[in-house]
């Protein structure tokens, strides 16, 4: 039998995937740049986007709530479901935390965020230089450790398809699903 | 006077200043409470609105509410007392392609003409001199008199272009805007 996740869910998934992947590279990339012009447009444009991000990460929150994951395969051992629900949670936590501390450390660092130059979002805290390294900090911890799960994830996914030869990569990308 | 004085000698004796003496009748204000004053700015960078101010500027004046036409006025202000929002910045904007404070460690300004619009308004025109270049500036100014002093507030808003702050890479005005807006807070006593 063929489980899938919902079109929806794909779709938020994979979105969110190649977002994080481009805005998690133009971070890494842009904070080690000269102050410049084009280092203030690309913190303007990583900004845009971990808030373009933050909004899709709450639909598909909501999305997942209200829509079951298709179940794991049955010969997977107890500690390897707990073990990918555990990720699975975790990654969701990132989701959120990973915008909210960037946008946290805008304010502190006395940047207000105004999504696309045109809607600005409150300050959540007061320009305070401590906290803004402080939160820098935790923004670049926070983003590590998702990285660090992000590959596991997909490494993974990539075990089950190839060794464990199960459904648990292609219910996300049906492209992939064998013709049996 | 000799706080006047003390002021006029603190700012080096610019001609400018010099002449402000003459009209301090006894009922005007001459003595900047520098503490109390305060110079501040803001401006937009890609739509976000940042603001600063700076830390050390020496203005002088001399205001009788009742001869406001007579009033006269002068700052000098120390470009790297620049808080332009992170060390960063400050950094950048003391450089050259900004104030470039090395060559160019003061801002000028020197009032023109004061005119009355009645009821604590007044509309200040003057020279400001940053950066080497000069242009006439104007700014609508109120004033409330609380018994032995007085508070000077006004805004205006230059174009940095204009005084060819940001140079090079930074004369682009699409991520730093070219509208600067400068606010002042001027306290003095009599």
């Amino acid at each position: 039998m063929r489980h899938r996740y919902t079109t929806t869910a794909i779709s938020l998934h994979w979105l969110i995937a190649i977002g994080i992947a481009g805005t998690f590279s133009l971070g890494l990339y842009m904070h080690e740049l000269p102050l410049s012009p084009t280092k203030l447009q690309l913190y303007s444009w990583h900004k845009w986007a971990g808030v373009s991000l933050f909004a899709l990460i709450v639909v598909r929150l909501l999305w997942r709530a209200t829509h079951a994951a298709p179940p794991l395969p049955a010969q997977m051992p107890a500690l390897q479901r707990l073990a990918a629900n555990a990720t699975h949670w975790a990654l969701y936590a990132l989701m959120v935390a990973v915008p909210l501390s960037g946008w946290l450390m805008s304010s502190a660092k006395g940047f207000q965020t105004v999504w696309f130059g045109v809607l600005p979002l409150p300050d959540l805290v007061a320009k305070d230089a401590a906290l803004g390294d402080l939160l820098q900090d935790v923004h670049e911890a926070l983003n590590l450790t998702m990285l660090g799960l992000v590959l596991l994830h997909a490494a993974a996914a990539l075990k089950h398809h190839f060794i464990d030869r199960d459904d648990v990569l292609t219910r996300m990308l049906p492209a992939l699903e064998r013709n049996e | 006077m000799h706080s006047l004085r003390r002021t006029l000698a603190s700012l080096g004796a610019t001609l400018a200043l010099a002449a402000l003496a003459a009209p301090a009748g006894a009922a005007g204000f001459a003595t900047v409470d520098h503490a109390s004053s305060r110079i501040g700015f803001g401006y937009t960078q890609m739509g976000v609105g940042m603001d600063g101010s700076f830390g050390k500027f020496t203005a002088a004046l001399a205001f009788d509410p009742a001869r406001p036409e007579q009033g006269r006025a002068a700052l000098e202000l120390k470009l790297a007392s620049i808080d332009a929002g992170s060390a960063e910045a400050n950094d950048e904007v003391r450089g050259k392609d900004w104030f470039n404070t090395a060559a160019f460690p003061l801002a000028r300004f020197e009032s023109s003409r004061i005119k009355s619009l009645g009821e604590g308004r007044l509309q200040l025109d003057g020279k400001l001199t940053i950066k080497g270049k000069t242009h006439a500036i104007s700014a609508p100014v109120t004033y409330k008199v609380d018994g032995r002093r007085a508070s000077f507030d006004g805004t205006f808003t230059i174009k940095r272009s204009d005084y060819a702050i940001g140079e090079g890479q930074w004369a682009d005005v699409g991520i730093v805007a070219d509208e600067i807006r400068i606010d002042f807070h001027i306290v003095a006593g009599q």
